[in-house]
């Protein structure tokens, strides 16, 4: 699918540039920076450095101390403050630094900035956005490598984004700071400097070579809950989001299966109807993530799967995951659900 | 080499249970008038006395004395006995409702209503409180919160402006600074440190105050709004109100013997205070102090309230079984309703008589909002709210998997 034709977006202005997913979240940030003086920007390392990823670099030289700056190195102190800007009117993009030390915040997201409005009625509200790099490859050991997105579709009041690419996350994390409910947004390290196919040996693709690393310089939105159809197919959906997607690309080419590639991007709520349509189509489904499988979220997709689509299926829908135990580090590639563990699933799908 | 004996742990007792009277020794208290009330941009690090030492103003006799004690005009004193013994009245109806089954749960002050309401009284207009659940005072205080409305939040009747999604006391006021209190304990201090870095960030004016409860400064989210509020010098007043109780645990579980809760302020760098909270000008005064250091752009104040939870910690709970039947009466810091009414009569500001017909008129306002909210319905008589919008608000729009729970459940 070409990116201009991508669901709902407000139309970009027309000029393109060739952005790496770092770059692409920063100029989402300086964009929305710059369009509302409610937007701040605050976490460990993102002020005067600029973040270890490099993702606020020169946006606290832009805007300012007051508007971009660093924070003490405590999660729940991070997302709480930012509740409490968020009740007094502010818009706070936090930084969680990696995905894996969010949990000192758990309770600032789950019992506080999903359930403000609830509580209240409205009175108050939480519009809050935390970023958090997420996801494993990068030799990152099992503090740094966790995908918890399922953590956070469990809780009512969160909405989870996941975005695969630069155009989409630059699209989502605007669309996200613009929301009104606090947004969990998740961003695959590995997918930071280029699309990764899972084979890891290989040297990196820029995204400069890659048709979604061709960003829009200013605003533009990717709407929420919408799904992309990555690539179109005919004979099996994969059900996928964040690094996965091009190893999902890259084991469909490779296993010569003509699998239709649905890239989340949300993952709650999410656009249930793009899935039923692929999957009523096929009649076949396999859902791909790299986080553990037990109670994953693609325990719910093959729920909501069977649910909608059971007199289409023509066979077991499968589940290519990540493995029931901690992130390995000197095993990482063997964790990993790489294109050939993700085609025998397809082929697995294929057959049954 | 040294022998060493055997180690052991210590767990703190207090010293009174059941049958045994608490020796209040502990609580090291100044004689009215004696702490030195410092300018509001004293250093941080200067205020190390005052966290161990007690700010207070009114003696036993009821003369108000020392530095601290500013000049007050008596109508706002008069102003606050009233909101006391409102809010006195308002919570033995509410707990007598409870114990009726009209509501599911009810949560007193008892024995400290002078904080919440001088303290409030210290606040500006457009000034945000993040309170507990024992700060029904910052609310019973204002004009512009009708009592009928509260008592529908509790009732969760048809007229409860939270729909039935809350607890009796969770309130919520936006428009009245007071934010909407949370189950979760300590989270909103440390949100209350966000709203001022929020304010600070803009420009404003406004101030934030956050509240918390001895027991819950245990919690990382204590600590944390402590070294927010000092990093970003937040314009934040931190109460912390030191009932001597957190359910069945005295507040040497929190972290208190030996020490105070004041104290944890100025090994942070804020600067802190330890506050009579029984003495209704002593918590006027140190709220207004703190709130001037705040808006002067000097940062944050931790202020101890040292009080005594009169009541159960709620309609559940059952003290008989962990503390002494009449501590309340053995509490040297007294009771503070009685305490502004001795000193307003004292300065001749008030009668016997003129109490006595305050009294009787404050229980009849609070009757005649009991029964007009119970006009709307209670838990007991299922005047509920319509289960269709437990759906509502949790996102801003309903999205599609929620419509279809909706329907699924027939609403
Ligand atoms: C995080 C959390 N842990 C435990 C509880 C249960 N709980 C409710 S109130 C309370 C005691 C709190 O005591 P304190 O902070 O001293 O406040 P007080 O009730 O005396 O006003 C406890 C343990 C809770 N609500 N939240
Ligand atoms: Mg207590």
């Amino acid at each position: 699918m070409d990116v201009t034709e991508q669901s709902s977006e407000t139309t970009a202005s027309a000029r393109c540039t060739p952005m790496t997913m770092i770059q692409a979240l920063r100029s989402a940030m300086d964009v929305m920076l710059e369009r509302d003086s409610n937007v701040v920007v605050f976490g460990q390392d993102v002020g005067y450095f600029g973040g270890v990823f490099r993702c606020t670099e020169g946006l606290q030289k832009k805007y300012g101390q007051s508007r971009v700056f660093d924070a003490p190195i405590s999660e729940g102190g991070i997302v709480g403050a930012a509740v409490g800007m968020g009740a007094y009117g502010l818009r706070a993009v936090v930084e969680i630094q990696f995905a894996d030390y969010f949990y000192p915040a758990s309770d600032q997201i789950v019992s506080e900035a999903a359930r403000l409005r609830y509580r209240s009625v409205g009175d108050f509200t939480a519009p809050i956005t935390i970023r958090m790099p997420c996801g494993g490859g990068i030799y990152g050991g099992q503090t740094h490598s966790q995908s918890p997105e399922a953590m956070f579709t469990h809780v009512c009041g969160l909405r989870t984004v996941m975005p695969s690419n630069p155009y989409d996350a630059k699209g989502l994390l605007i669309a996200a700071i613009e929301c009104d409910d606090p947004v969990i947004f998740l961003e695959p390290k590995r997918l930071y400097n280029g699309p990764f196919d899972g084979h890891h040996d290989s040297p990196v693709i820029p995204w400069s070579q890659h048709r979604l690393g061709a960003v829009p310089e200013g605003y533009y939105t990717v709407a929420l809950a919408s799904a992309s159809v990555l690539r179109p197919g005919s004979e099996l959906t994969v059900l996928t989001y964040g690094t996965m997607v091009f190893v999902a690309e890259a084991a469909a080419a490779e296993a010569g299966i003509d699998a239709e590639i649905i890239d989340l991007r949300s993952i709650w709520p999410l656009d249930l109807e793009t899935i039923v349509a692929s999957v009523r189509k096929t009649g076949r489904c396999v859902v791909v993530h790299e986080a553990t499988r037990t109670s994953g979220f693609g325990a719910e997709l093959v729920a909501l799967v069977q649910e909608h689509c059971f007199y289409q299926l023509e066979a077991p829908i499968e589940r290519v995951t990540g493995w029931d135990t901690p992130y390995p580090h000197a095993q990482e590639w063997a964790y990993f659900p790489g294109p050939e563990r993700v085609a025998a699933g397809f082929k697995r799908a294929m057959q049954g | 080499m040294t022998r060493h004996q055997a180690l052991h742990l210590h767990v703190p007792e207090p010293t009174g249970r059941p049958g045994r009277e608490t020796d209040f020794s502990y609580l090291r208290l100044s004689r009215a008038g004696k702490i030195r009330r410092p300018p509001v941009d004293t250093q941080a690090l200067a205020t190390r006395d005052l966290a161990y030492g007690l700010v207070r103003v009114l003696d036993d006799e009821g003369r108000a004395l020392g530095p601290w004690a500013s000049q007050i005009d008596p109508q706002l004193l008069r102003r606050g006995l009233a909101a006391m013994m409102k809010t006195r009245i308002f919570d033995a109806r509410m707990l007598i409702a409870q114990r009726q089954k009209k509501m599911s749960f009810y949560m007193q002050c008892l024995g400290e209503e002078a904080i919440a309401i001088a303290h409030a009284l210290a606040l500006a207009p457009g000034d945000m409180c993040f309170p507990t659940y024992r700060q029904q005072g910052l609310l019973l205080v204002r004009e512009d919160v009708d009592m009928v409305e509260m008592i529908c939040q509790l009732l969760s009747n048809g007229r409860d402006p939270l729909k039935g999604r809350q607890l009796p006391v969770m309130y919520s006021y936006k428009r009245a600074g007071f934010f909407s209190i949370s189950g979760n304990l300590a989270t909103q201090f440390i949100q209350a440190v966000g709203w001022a870095m929020a304010s600070a960030i803009k420009g404003d004016t406004r101030i934030a105050s956050g509240w918390i409860g001895d027991g819950a400064t245990a919690e990382a989210d204590f600590d944390t709004a402590l070294t927010f509020a000092h990093v970003y010098r937040a314009p934040v007043i931190l109460n912390v109100v030191n009932n001597q109780w957190a359910i069945s645990t005295f507040q040497g579980i929190a972290g208190g013997e030996g020490t105070t809760f004041a104290a944890r302020g100025v090994g942070c760098g804020i600067a802190s205070l330890r506050v009579d909270g029984n003495d209704f000008l002593a918590v006027h005064a140190a709220s207004q102090w703190a709130a001037e250091r705040a808006r002067s752009n000097f940062g944050p104040t931790l202020i101890e309230w040292v009080t005594y939870r009169a009541g159960p910690h709620s309609s559940s709970d059952d003290p008989g079984k962990y503390r002494p039947a009449d501590d309340w009466a053995h509490f040297p810091l007294g009771d503070p309703i009685a305490r502004l009414k001795q000193h307003l009569i004292a300065i001749g500001a008030w009668s016997e008589k003129e109490n006595e017909e305050a009294q009787r008129e404050l229980e009849a306002q609070v009757a005649a909002a009991q029964k007009e909210a119970e006009s709307h319905g209670t838990l007991a008589d299922g005047h509920l709210r319509s289960a269709a919008e437990m759906f509502q608000d949790v996102y801003k729009e309903l999205p599609e998997h929620l419509r279809r729970q909706r329907q699924e459940l027939g609403v």
